[in-house]
């Protein structure tokens, strides 16, 4: 089912900021804000109502608050790459956007305190920081790994760092942290820390690989997909995932409703562009 | 004054003519999160087939200027599961229901019709029929008259009873006239038009088509024109038969030509995409239309296009 909290809103462009190779964008959301949950994401409509892009793009949410005088901020990291996202980021203070939210699962929180290690992709960090504060707040040990192709590319705000208890970075050319992968770094990290759940977010590639390790490490993963959404809200059917169910059946499964954060062991990682045998109804 | 905004495709009353189209609305749960599904003329569900199918791999989307490509592969849970779990709650919601179908042998869509023939509480059969026949190397059933007619014909012996059978015609033939001839000859009730066209796109960094399935089908308001031209040539073949319109219908200025050119409906798909609000919002501004051209009556203005000035 549809997240229960999803509204479709007005929403008014706060302020507009570049960060890197990425923009952080804010949005007044009104009540909406505090039914965002870490993990979830938004579907904003782009390019005014004369545009020729037909569909809804996706972005992870940064954080939420819904602040004492009523005010609700919403604020999301983009990353400029299509053309979508360049309308997104064109939009100036005042200017307004259609929007949906809060849309998708949401990471889970641990009831217990336990060791938690959160792993980014480029700008897939976004939604791991609002989480870092959640797990914190429940008094787990939280540590991050943000990984990508270059320097510039890593999303990692100051205030962001502050809720964590350590920060390692990669970079594919050494330009920033440690020269390699993520995954280069998880084993070492998992022991060091005595890691009880990995959270990701990020390319596939990343995911997948992440999952591999965890499961050698014997640890919990919950991972946010990353699949191409027309829609955002369930009915395109064109972001699926082979995904074993708690019946033990494969089916392909819509990131934007059973996802985007689901149980990186139940997703069965191919990007063979063929549907995996034992698939329900292939 | 208000207008008698109603219509009725083949003797079947709707409260107003603004349909979902299938394959862009599942069977309207996600969407009953934004609006009541009685606020529709219809629910078009997703073409529902015998067994369950995984549907294909991805990418199944490509962006398009002004429109899609998609490559979804008809993913659904079967005609059995479809009719023990979506039907029930459709019915529950109080929504006027008109199931899609669609096969791979002309004997699947009979089987499909036998198992629809007793269900309480649907409107009208579509016929999906631009599917690959696989009894005959693949060839689409909407791309040839006779397989298109055979089909409808089809599930004519099997519906029984008066649901009324609406055939959805593919815009990918040489003069769809000849297709609409031969499926209302084989027992069709109304026309649905038109499915989308086949296109592709190639990614120019990977150097390979986009979709895993290389083709997809086209929607958008990129075809809209094809959908006019398309519904105007079948109207003036046929100036009585029920036609249900779409195409990229995106507002209702859209909805409103499709209508002059003949539509007695008007589905709406890849606007849902854009917008979940999309059907409502066309449904209103298609009643203020009618009304600022001074029609009181929604079924005055089917087909207005092909009217000849003295």
């Amino acid at each position: 089912m549809i997240n229960p909290k999803a509204v479709q809103i007005s929403a008014e462009v706060v302020s507009n900021k570049r960060v890197g190779a990425y923009h952080h964008m804010v949005f007044s959301v009104g009540e909406m804000a505090a039914s965002c949950r870490p993990g979830n994401f938004v579907a904003i409509s782009v390019g005014g109502t004369s545009s020729s892009l037909v569909l809804r793009r996706a972005f992870a949410i940064y954080r939420a608050s819904l602040r004492s005088d009523g005010i609700g901020l919403l604020e999301l990291v983009i990353a400029p790459l299509g053309s979508g996202s360049k309308w997104l980021v064109a939009q100036d203070p005042g200017d307004r956007v259609d929007l949906i939210a809060p849309l998708g699962t949401a990471f889970g929180i641990p009831k217990e305190p336990i060791n938690a290690l959160l792993v980014g992709g480029g700008y897939g960090s976004a939604p791991l920081f609002s989480l870092a504060e959640t797990l914190k707040a429940r008094g787990c040990r939280v540590d991050m790994v943000l990984g990508a192709s270059t320097a510039g590319k890593i999303y990692a705000p100051l205030e962001g760092k502050r809720s964590v208890n350590s920060l390692t970075i990669t970079t594919d050319d050494g330009s920033a942290g440690f020269a390699g992968r993520v995954s280069d770094v998880l084993p070492q990290l998992i022991k060091e820390h005595d890691v009880d759940v990995i959270y990701s977010c990020g390319p596939m590639a990343m995911l997948e690989a992440i999952t591999i390790i965890s499961q050698q490490a014997d640890v919990l993963h919950q991972c946010s997909v990353e699949e191409s959404m027309a829609c955002g809200i369930g009915v395109c059917m064109t972001c699926v995932l082979p995904v074993e169910g708690d019946d033990g059946v494969i089916r392909m499964t819509r990131s934007c409703i059973e996802g985007p954060v689901m149980d990186g062991n139940k997703v069965l990682w191919t990007r063979s562009r063929e549907i995996p045998d034992g698939v329900w109804g292939k | 004054m208000s207008i008698n905004f109603s219509t009725s495709i083949a003797g079947t009353f709707f409260t107003n003519p603004i349909f979902t189209a299938s394959g862009c609305a599942g069977s309207g749960k996600e969407l009953s999160h934004f609006f009541p599904l009685t606020s529709l003329g219809a629910v078009v569900t997703k073409s529902i087939m015998v067994k369950p199918r995984s549907g294909r791999a991805t990418p199944r989307m490509a962006e398009t200027p002004s429109g899609m490509l998609n490559s979804i592969g008809l993913q659904g849970p079967g005609i059995d599961l479809f009719l023990e779990n979506d039907i029930p709650w459709l019915r529950e919601q109080g929504a006027r229901i008109i199931i899609s179908i669609a096969g791979e042998t002309t004997d699947d869509y009979a089987v499909l019709a036998r198992k629809l023939r007793n269900i309480p509480g649907i409107s009208a059969l579509e016929v999906n029929i631009s599917c690959p026949n696989v009894e005959n190397r693949g060839q689409v059933f909407a791309c040839n008259p006779e397989t298109a007619g055979d089909v409808i014909a089809a599930v004519r012996r099997n519906i029984g009873g008066e649901l009324p059978i609406i055939a959805k015609l593919s815009p990918d033939v040489t003069d769809i006239t000849v297709i609409a001839e031969s499926v209302i000859a084989a027992g069709a009730d109304g026309l649905a038009l038109i499915n989308t066209l086949l296109g592709m796109v190639i990614d120019t960094t990977s150097m390979l088509p986009k979709l895993s399935q290389k083709t997809g089908g086209l929607s958008g308001p990129a075809i809209r024109p094809i959908a006019v031209r398309a519904i105007y040539q079948v109207r003036a073949a046929f100036p009585k038969i029920p036609i249900v319109g779409m195409g990229g219908v995106t507002n209702g200025r859209d909805a409103f030509e499709l209508v002059l050119a003949g539509a007695n409906a008007i589905s709406v798909g890849t606007a849902t995409f854009g917008n979940p609000m999309a059907a409502i919002n066309i449904k209103n501004e298609l009643e203020e239309l009618c009304e600022a051209r001074g029609f009181t009556s929604f079924a005055d203005a089917v087909s207005y296009a092909h009217r000849v000035e003295a």
